[in-house]
Formats: C-alpha cells, structure tokens, sequence
C-alpha cells in the first residue's frame, strides 16, 4: 500500500483493505464459491453470522444447508464434522471460544488427529476447527486462553494461528484445501485491530512456513497471533535504544518451519520467545528446547521467554497478565545482560 | 411407559405367528454360517490369544444375532460406525479372513499397517469406519455422516454401535441429539450385553431401559430381544428403511448377554453371578436360530459339519498365512500421521533409521498382554 492509498483508504489493484475478520469470512466466502464440500458450523454461526461475526453473510448466500447452527455442544460439533471428513466433505467447524473447546477434546485428539494413521490410511479427515483464542478482550478465564500447546503437543494436527489479514485468508484457505485436521486459532484481539490488503479472490498462504515481520541483526523475537504487533511495538522501542531487533511471525505452529526459526537465531544470537498462554510447558518452551538443541553454539545469551503467568486468566488485572511491549523489551535485555 | 421386549422366535426357536420377516431359505442359511463362523473366528482369536501368539482379543460371543441380524438390514453401500464387538459383520460384507486376522497379529497384512490393538478394524472396501477405543465417540461421527449424506442428497444409511456402557458417554446423548435435530439417516444400535467391563448395566442408568432414552431426543426406541435375529433384523429393517426414506434416525436396544469375560485381560467369574451367566447360557442365539431352522428343515447334521468345519478350515488357513507375514517396515512408523511427512517426521525417521543401521535399537521387539 502507498502511503496516498494509506490516507484515502484505496487499495492497490485486486486486494481490498481488510480487517483479521472481514479476511476470514471471505476466505470461507471464497472456498465455499470453490468447493461444494466445504460447510460452515457451529454455536450462532447461521443467521447471527457468529458472535464476532465471522460468518455473517455466509448463510444468506450459500443457504442453511451449508452453513447452519448446531445444538450448544462441542463435543457434537467437532464429532460431527470427523463423520463429515470421514464420509467426504470439508467442514469448517467453529468453536465459539477456545476456551470452550475441552468437551470436544477427545473428538479432536482421538478420533480427528488419529483417524488417517489408525486406519492405515483408508480414512482420512481434511477438517478445520476454527476458534478465537486469546486476551485482550477482558473476556476473564473463560474468554481468553491460550490453549494451542495442548493441540501442539497431539501428533496428527496442524495448528495454524495468522496475525495479519493476508495471512488469515491464505492461511484458511490453505487449511481448509488440507488433507489434514487443522486448528485454525483466531487471535480475537486483532479481529478489528489487524488492517491490511487482502488480495481478493484465490490467495493462498502455504501452512507450515513462518514470515519474516521485521529484519535486524541483534536479538530474534519469535512470535505468533496476537503477539506479533506486541513485538512490533517492543522491537521500535528497542531500536530507539540501538537494539537491531528480527521477528519471525511463525504463522503455523504445526508443523514448524523451523529452517526459518534457525536461520534467524543463527544470525542473531540471540532469542526471546514470545507467548501468551501460560509459561510452563507452552509452545515457547518447546522453541527454546529446539533453539538448544540445534543452535546453542551460536547463542550469546539465554533463551529469555516472555509469556502468560502460570495462573488462570485473570479479569481485573488482565494487563498486567498479558505481556506487553515493556515486558517484551525486559526480555530482550535479559539476553544482553545476564 | 414401558416398553414391550420385541421378540419373534420363542426358547424352541419357533416364529410366532404373522411376525416372521420370511427370509428366503438361502438368506436363512447364509445368516447361520455367518453366526457359526463368527463364533468359531472368536474361539480361534482368544485360543491364540491364550497361546501368546497375539497380544489381545476380545469375543463377541453370545452376541452373534444381535450385531449380524442388524448389520443384514442394511445395504452394501451403507456405512458403519461399529464399537468393537461386531466381528460379525467384517464376514458378513465378505473381508477376507486373512485381512481380518492379520488385524490381530498386527502385521504387514493388517489394513491398519499393525497401528492399533487386536479388532480394532478398519475395512474401507467394507464402508466399514475405523475403531477406536473411546467409549461412544463413532456416535457422534455417524450423526455427522449421516447429516452430510442428507445434505449430499445420498441415500446412504449410517449404522452405529455401543453398549450398555456407551450410553453413559457424552457421545451417545450428543450423536442422539445431532442425529434426531438433523433428521439424519441413521440407526443407533446399542447392544445391551448387560456389563461394562466389572459393572452391570443397571448402574449405568436409572432409567427403566436404553430404548426408552430415544423419547427424551425425539426418535423412536425399540427394545428388541438381542438372541433372536430374526428380531434383531425385523425392527433393524424397518429403522434403516424409515432413515431411508427421510424420516430420521431411531434407536434400537438389542437385549443380549456377554458370554465371555470383557477381554482377554479380564476375568468375569471374579465379579459375575454364576447363576445369571448358566442362564444366559441356556438363549444362546446360535441354537435357538438352528432350532428354527429345523423346523423350516433347513438345517441338519451335515449342514452343521459343513458350517463348523468349513470356518474351521478357513479361519486355520488365513491364521497360517497371516502367521507368516512380516511386521509392518519399521519407516511405516512414520507414514499417515499427515498425508505427507512434516520436515520433523522426516527428522526422526532419519534418526531412528540411523540408531537401527549402528545395531541395537529395535533388535527386541517384546509386547505385554494388557
């Protein structure tokens, strides 16, 4: 986009300025115009067009037979969409919040991830579940976690979380084109934050390749979703401060491009992952036991990991759980001075 | 509200009058070399099981009518989503034997690719879904098949199974409710064997039957006698024509018995009344069908041999053949986690493939009885 476009809110020729979630619902607008397979649904995702509004239109123009509601269960809504896959369609299922996603757990990890390697093959289940994830919403324990290192940690799943809307489109398209269950994760705080061309029509973003945000040389931030502005801002501040800062925006945590993760901490030397959820066990410590394990030659500091506390998602102090750009700018200090 | 046990063929193995589903005399002995064949398939996978050559198995005996006399109102095209006590039926939609028993070993011949424990099958020529362990999970599944068919336009009807346990799973009240708010094509059948592994059946529900909780979800429930197929088959008959024709699903409670213990792993006599299991013993619904076959005069002692021993014969060829096969290449490991290998699967396959090639790792390939 050109700075005149900038101001006038045009866009360059064949994209469309989008937020996250316009780029979403013509991403499903676009594949269900594609592929009779493909059906959306989910809690209120029919004629309400979702609680955030990620379907609106998709029922008017493609009818209730493909994009409908469901009864309120989770479970049902992910089981029902393992038949779907299994018998031959491509169903975009939407969980309302991540947070509600636990009944259908075992839909998801033991029958969606499992059901190609179990079967030898003969079944297969090319599915997305969509969900919003994430804080900054003040949306309290039941509105904001961050729980994709669970799905991470389940062989048989990719998990794929976008933080621009060019992404979000290419990526779902992708997803929903994958032979594979793919979790789609939302980050909801950039739904209307995120702005950007969209390039209308077909675009695809290939699952399993991380972006490069922002080139430097001293420190590498490795983010994802919601993260990925955060560090934006921390990386401009540091810079201020003489600090060359490279974010690589991973875009699919499942499977990693992890040439792309190496490649940058190799020219660095330096790591902070970057993470929402809780700190134990999460995605990042998965990234810093990886960063050990293949490139702990060229570190010159500790993998510092910025994330979520180990408490449940608080309400009132939700700020101060989130990580911010200051904590993300501590971070980057701890792998100067030890 | 109570509801009546539907039964057609009494203890002599005689149709009571005007109920007989009047099955041709080929269909008749085609149903009772299936349900012989099905009884010596189990006597065969527990006898190696106890013998160490396979790691598990789990008998279906005592339920023969009820999964065989169900699964044969169904046409070919149809799909099931089974539990995993309906070998019957992998006989019945023509697998061949030795596929089905290199199940059991696991092996190179093992549709599966040696992924999963003995008679967790899968059989796609079969329409025959993927088993897996959770209790009730293939529930919901066939409620979403069955609501794609629907919107498809197919004609396809989707049977599914689970037992008296199953219907304590969240799957049984969320694929009941999915299936019956959609109108989809599918039957539910839960075999009632009277246990769940240790626990009888009248401490899974408070409710006076299984085929009662179909009201709650706005579908018709029948109760059906589980040792009578020609029972089993009749109501079975008309839930898959009434799915066909638009009308919905329906569950069906086929009332039967677990002869054996739960699995080869476990031991009925230490929890089981050994009065209410003579007593079941006494409907088996092999020799309750052969009694009304007799008096059809479609069965005799030649008939019986030729059953008995002709599944004998076969089920020994296809456990020497499927005996002798390999174990699946240690590189499968890997396949069919994705459709294509992640740069991480390919990783640790070179990983592995490399400690093998030094010697050593992977040289002892042991497996414990569970």
């Amino acid at each position: 986009m050109t700075a005149t476009q900038a101001k006038t809110g045009e866009a360059t020729p064949g994209t469309k300025v989008m937020t996250l979630l316009e780029a979403i619902t013509d991403a499903m607008r676009t594949e269900m115009r594609n592929d009779d397979r493909v059906v959306v649904f989910g809690e209120d995702v029919g004629k309400k067009g979702g609680v955030f509004g990620t379907t609106m239109g998709l029922q008017d123009e493609f009818g209730e037979q493909r994009c409908f509601d469901t009864p309120l269960s989770e479970c049902g809504i992910i089981g029902a969409g393992v038949g779907m896959a299994v018998y031959g369609m491509r169903p975009i299922t939407e969980i309302q919040f991540l947070d509600f996603i636990y009944p259908a757990f075992d839909q998801i990890v033991s029958e969606a991830a499992k059901m190609r390697y179990r079967s030898g093959g003969e079944y297969t289940c090319p599915m997305v579940i969509r969900s919003p994830y994430g804080g900054g919403i003040r949306g309290g324990h039941y509105h904001s976690q961050s729980s994709e290192a669970y799905f991470c940690h389940t062989p048989g799943l990719k998990v794929v979380i976008p933080s621009t809307p060019a992404d979000a489109k290419g990526l779902l398209i992708s997803a929903i084109r994958d032979e594979d269950p793919v979790m789609f994760l939302e980050p909801k705080a950039l739904y209307r934050h995120a702005k950007g061309e969209v390039p209308l029509g077909e675009h695809v973003v290939p699952i399993g390749k991380a972006r490069i945000a922002r080139e430097g040389t001293d420190v590498t931030l490795l983010c994802y979703g919601a993260m990925v502005p955060v560090c934006e801002q921390a990386a401009k501040e540091a810079e201020a401060m003489g600090r060359s800062v490279e974010i690589v925006d991973l875009r699919t945590l499942v499977p990693l491009d992890e040439a792309t993760v190496l490649e940058s901490v190799k020219k660095t030397g330096r790591c902070v992952v970057v993470y929402e959820a809780p700190k134990t066990c999460g995605y990042g410590a998965e990234l810093s036991a990886l960063i050990a394990e293949k490139c702990i030659e060229y570190l010159e500091g500790p993998i510092v990991r910025v994330a979520g506390f180990d408490t449940p998602f608080p309400y009132t102090l939700e700020h101060l759980y989130m990580p911010d750009g200051k904590r993300v700018l501590a971070g980057i200090e701890k792998t100067f001075v030890w | 509200m109570t509801l009546e046990l539907v039964s057609i063929l009494d203890k002599d193995g005689k149709a009571q009058k005007g109920k007989d589903p009047n099955l041709s005399a080929e269909q008749l002995k085609k149903l009772y070399r299936l349900m012989v064949a099905t009884r010596q398939l189990d006597d065969r996978g527990l006898a190696l099981q106890r013998q160490g050559r396979i790691g598990f198995y789990l008998q279906s005996t005592g339920q023969e009518a009820s999964h065989l006399g169900a699964a044969f109102a169904l046409a070919d095209s149809d799909w099931l989503f089974p539990a995993y006590r309906q070998p019957g039926i992998l006989l019945l939609r023509e697998i061949p034997l030795q596929k089905v028993v290199s199940e059991w070993f696991g092996n190179s011949g093992d549709t599966s690719k040696g992924r999963q424990m003995p008679v967790h099958y899968s059989f796609r020529e079969a329409n025959f879904v993927s088993i897996s362990s959770p209790i009730g999970t293939q529930l919901t599944q066939a409620a979403g098949a069955g609501m794609a068919a629907k919107i498809r336009g197919d004609d396809t009807v989707f049977m599914t199974f689970c037992g008296d346990g199953g219907t304590s799973s969240n799957d049984f009240h969320t694929g009941l409710n999915f299936a019956a708010v959609y109108k989809a094509p599918v039957v539910f059948i839960c075999e009632n064997n009277g246990w769940a592994i240790s626990v009888p059946s009248g401490k899974q529900t408070a409710s006076e039957s299984m085929a009662i909780k179909a009201e709650a979800y706005g579908m018709p429930g029948v109760r059906v006698d589980g040792n009578d197929i020609l029972a089993v088959y009749r109501v079975c008959k008309e839930a898959v024509e009434r799915a066909r024709r638009g009308e919905g699903p329906t569950l069906v409670e086929t009332v039967t018995y677990r002869i054996a213990s739960h699995s080869s792993s476990d031991d009925a006599a230490r929890y089981r009344d050994a009065k209410e299991f003579e007593a079941w013993k006494k409907k088996d619904p092999i020799a309750r069908f052969q009694q009304y076959l007799k008096h059809k005069k479609l069965w005799n002692e030649a008939f019986e041999t030729e059953c008995v021993e002709g599944a004998k014969a076969e089920i020994a060829a296809a456990v020497k053949a499927a005996e002798a096969l390999p174990n699946p290449g240690p590189e499968t490991l890997f396949d069919d986690v994705y459709m294509n290998l992640t740069p991480q699967l390919k990783e640790q396959r070179q990983q592995l493939h490399d400690l093998m090639e030094k010697g050593g790792v992977g040289a002892e390939v042991g497996f414990f009885p569970l």
